[in-house]
């Protein structure tokens, strides 16, 4: 892939679309984050780091109303929030993957897919109990969403296979295929490459870098991979025990010397 | 003594289009509606009758001649089969262009061979993977000028101004169509048989790949020929899955349903073939021997995790269908019992079974491009799939020898059709074949042209073969590596190589015999096959080596060989060459060793140079034979093996055929 123009970038970064702002949250009287803020640019790729225990899955259960935070507010494209709940932040616009896979393993990899559609089926119990005019129409325009993403993330051969009886690195694009098909604004990635090879990091590398570059999709993941991190995000923000004590471009980072001891395990 | 099979020239009929784009027009005016070709996509199957298909051509068409592509320019075609790129073929050759279908897979290099080669101006391709190959040879390819791709899917950051997205030449192609609404017309009518239609890359396992220049005529005719030779009409359907650059494919999922009119199905993706096969049920299907081995090994493999009832009655009814399948197929007599139990069989497991291969349909089924095994070909013969030999090549636009129906034999290729084919065999043993397909030239190559194509058209296949006493043509060996035994008898040793290799615990065999008393044999094992076999029988070993050299295991393979010398004893004219002596080798062959070419195919030289010892072991009365040698590892280190190997007499049965004095 000599040529390939990656420098000739397009993606314009626009304003912030998600503010974390002074974010502390204590589970009694465990401090897993403490006073932290960042922001969030439309169209970027923002990687949260640091050693296990850093707060990295508090932060995006924080954003994505699971926790709520004693101090601090999160704003996501304008509208300002301390307490609220998860559906509303996925009809916001906001969809996530997990750390350990929360798929429904005995259901098929489209109709997987297909739960991730249900904040945009309108249609009443009644009628798709009797699959009338508004249901029909809905499941057809639904469906078609779905093979749209099958055919993004090149499943098609597994369409019809139940979830579990898939291998891991399979069981992963499954799960960015059903955050895929809330149509998104930010997505959220708790570890999307934990446990797999290195063939199936470079696919999900692929992968994220183009629901990010042609989809348009904003994405804030969480990742252990340096080497990853490095490679496809635009910016970085470090954790340590809870607090945020780097963050910017990955050059930046990388030479960062509380980075290098928090990782290096230097005493401080 | 030559022998002569001819049939009367070929048919055709001054009034009958003569281009693939003119039949193409002719079927969307007379099958206007009926579908041409379906291609799934997002889960569905997408669906074009002939007139939109037409309408899809021209509108390409003119696009590309929007974009400056004209009379005798050359368009690569790469991709998976899919729908856009068989149009971009017929809408080339509308322009009186040339397509040239490249192997998809080829690396980025190999591709840009063929594109100086064949003076490629124009590219269309399937999506990003092919794209990337495009851009890192574009420079080394000064005629290349523009590339147009289908699939846009990560290509969003690309800016080199060659790139064109298909849907932008489509449009720019109904904006010229309608400044210069005669164009297309008037090209497509200035066309005639004569031109070439299209280049066809020979695999170049003989070095440098040639260009094998066919004519339209070449197409058309044959085409009309083979499909009158087996009955297929527009009514059938086939699923397109083979490589766009083999002949084969051109011949199946693009001439013949142009000719004839059937449907052409595209699958999904390459992952996706077994699923659509299924999906759509073919009446008409073109495989290599591999594809057919792959499925047999599936069916067993998921046999074998069957619930027992279903096992026992699977393999009770595969051994009627053994017995009285393929004469039933044959439309041989059975007895009453037989065929009321293969009936039942029917039932219960061959169309269950059929129906979930997507076989239940299948009317004609062609095995062709290497020799099958005579186990795997009875296998799906004996379910009822009207499977057939063919033999052919891409400078005779495929067909050289086809089997007719109830004339099928395992053994050889069957009779030359279609009509216009004629076969000859050389004093030498050659096969040389003259017919309407015989290719135009080797592009730029008029040397190779002379060697292989006489004044008076006929070709060498550099194959040697021979008439059986029922006409049917049997292929022994390449040319040049046929001998003569001492007493003057034929010595092929690829003939009875496949043989062997056609055993499952044998994996390659090299044979020797030219200008000896007897033939002899290095076998290596199949490392799994006798592994499997080894463990079922709780024999230990530590390795390859120590497993190559069990006593049970050399009588394992004895058997084998055994068979084969009676198989051989049968055949008139290769009774002297069964192997009368064999030892089995400490190591497999392999391609990084230098004793197989990287396609698998046995070095002779390089083996005869490398083992010298032993050979002249196998032709003395040494019961074993020690000696060393060097090997490669795979992380390229080379280190010496020292082995002692046992040599084993097999039994040598007398003919049984017409004796000739020793």
């Amino acid at each position: 892939m000599s040529e390939i123009n990656t420098s000739g970038d397009k993606r314009q970064f626009g304003e912030a679309i998600l503010k974390v702002e002074n974010i502390s949250l204590s589970f009694g009287g465990v401090q897993a984050i403490s006073d932290v803020g960042f922001e969030v640019r439309k169209n970027e790729i923002l990687a949260i780091i640091g050693p296990n225990g850093a707060g990295k899955s508090s932060m995006l259960n924080v954003i994505n109303g699971v926790y709520h935070p004693q101090v601090g507010q999160v704003t996501f494209q304008g509208e300002t929030r301390h307490q609220m709940k998860t559906h509303h932040t996925a009809e916001m616009g906001i969809a996530r993957t997990f750390q350990n896979i929360a798929l429904f393993p005995g259901m098929t990899v489209i109709d997987n897919i297909m739960t991730g559609r249900n904040l945009k089926m309108k249609a009443n119990f009644l009628e798709q109990a009797f699959y009338l005019g508004r249901s029909k129409r809905e499941e057809i325009e639904n469906r078609e969403k779905v093979e749209e993403i099958i055919d993004f993330l090149r499943i098609q051969p597994i369409r019809k296979t139940p979830v579990g009886r898939l291998p891991y690195g399979m069981q992963k694009r499954v799960e960015l295929g059903r955050a895929l098909a809330a149509e998104p604004i930010l997505m959220l990635l708790d570890e999307p490459m934990s446990g797999m090879n290195v063939e199936e990091k470079e696919d999900m590398c692929r992968f994220i870098l183009d629901v990010n570059e042609d989809l348009g999709i904003t994405i804030v993941l969480i990742e252990h991979d340096m080497g990853v991190v490095m490679d496809i995000s635009d910016r970085i923000v470090v954790l340590n025990y809870g607090e945020k004590i780097a963050s910017g471009t990955p050059k930046e980072v990388a030479g960062n010397q509380k980075v290098i001891e928090a990782y290096l395990g230097v005493t401080k | 003594m030559p022998e002569t099979v001819s049939e009367s020239g070929p048919s055709t009929n001054s009034n009958m289009p003569d281009t693939m784009p003119k039949i193409l027009l002719d079927n969307a005016r007379v099958m206007k509606d009926k579908i041409a070709m379906r291609e799934k996509d997002l889960g569905i199957w997408q669906s074009w009758s002939w007139s939109e298909m037409a309408a899809e051509v021209r509108m390409l068409a003119c696009g590309l001649a929007a974009k400056g592509f004209a009379r005798n320019d050359k368009i690569a075609i790469i991709g998976d089969n899919r729908a856009r790129l068989y149009w971009g073929m017929a809408a080339a050759q509308s322009l009186g262009g040339i397509p040239v279908p490249l192997y998809q897979d080829s690396v980025a290099d190999e591709m840009a061979i063929i594109i100086q080669d064949a003076d490629v101006r124009f590219a269309l391709v399937e999506d990003q993977e092919q794209v990337d190959k495009m851009v890192d040879i574009f420079d080394q390819c000064p005629l290349l000028e523009e590339v147009i791709y289908d699939d846009t899917k990560g290509l969003y950051n690309y800016e080199q101004s060659y790139l064109n997205d298909y849907e932008a030449i489509i449009e720019a192609g109904k904006q010229f169509d309608s400044q210069n609404p005669d164009y297309f017309m008037q090209e497509v009518d200035k066309g005639s048989g004569a031109d070439v239609g299209i280049f066809l890359f020979t695999s170049g396992t003989t070095g440098k790949p040639k260009g094998v220049v066919i004519t339209h005529d070449n197409i058309v005719i044959i085409s009309r020929s083979s499909l009158n030779f087996d009955k297929i009409t527009a009514d059938d359907e086939i699923v397109s899955y083979l490589p766009m650059g083999w002949v084969g494919d051109n011949l199946f999922s693009f001439a013949q349903s142009y000719v004839s009119g059937y449907c052409v199905n595209c699958p999904e993706s390459q992952e996706t073939v077994l699923t659509d096969l299924r999906e759509i049920g073919p009446t008409y299907y073109f495989a290599p021997p591999a594809i057919w081995e792959t499925l047999l090994t599936q069916i067993m493999i998921r046999m074998e995790d069957a619930p027992w009832l279903l096992q026992k009655l699977f393999h009770y009814f595969l051994g009627v269908a053994k017995r009285s399948g393929i004469k039933i197929l044959n439309k041989e007599s059975v007895s009453l019992k037989e065929r009321l139990l293969y009936a039942l069989g029917w039932i219960l497991i061959y169309g269950p079974l059929k129906n979930n291969l997507g076989f239940s349909r299948i009317r004609l089924a062609y095995t062709a491009g290497e020799a099958i095994g005579p186990d795997l070909f009875d296998f799906f013969r004996s379910l009822g799939i009207n499977i057939k030999q063919l033999y052919g090549q891409t400078e005779a636009y495929v067909f050289i020898c086809s089997q007719p129906d109830g004339q099928v034999y395992a053994d050889t290729v069957g009779v030359p059709a279609p009509e216009g084919v004629e076969v000859k065999v050389t004093d030498k043993g050659e096969v040389i074949y003259r017919s309407p397909g015989v290719f135009h030239s080797y592009y730029k190559n008029p040397e190779s042209t002379a060697d292989t194509k006489t004044e008076d058209g006929w070709v060498m296949t550099g194959d040697a073969g021979f008439f059986t006493p029922e006409g049917h043509l049997k292929i022994i060996d390449r040319v040049k590596d046929v001998g003569k035994m001492k007493n003057g008898a034929i010595y092929a040793p690829k003939y009875i190589e496949n043989k062997l290799k056609f055993f499952p615990y044998i994996k390659e065999v090299v044979c020797f015999g030219d200008g000896r008393d007897y033939a002899t044999a290095f076998i290596s094992i199949d490392m799994n096959a006798v592994g499997d076999w080894a463990e079922r029988r709780n024999i230990s070993y530590s390795g390859y080596p120590s497993l190559a050299a069990h006593q049970q295991v050399y009588e394992l393979i004895k058997e084998c060989v055994e068979k084969t010398n009676r198989d051989l004893s049968e055949d008139e004219q290769l009774c002297h060459s069964q192997i009368k002596r064999f030892l089995l080798l400490h190591k497999e062959l392999d391609a990084d060793d230098g004793e197989l070419t990287r396609t698998r195919k046995v070095r002779r030289k390089f083996i005869n140079e490398k083992y010298p010892v032993l050979i002249d072991a196998l032709f003395s009365d040494l019961e074993h034979c020690s000696f060393e040698a060097e090997v490669r590892f795979e992380d390229g280190r080379i280190g010496n093996i020292q082995a002692d190997l046992k040599i084993w007499e097999t039994e040598i049965i007398e003919p049984n055929v017409a004796k000739e004095a020793k």
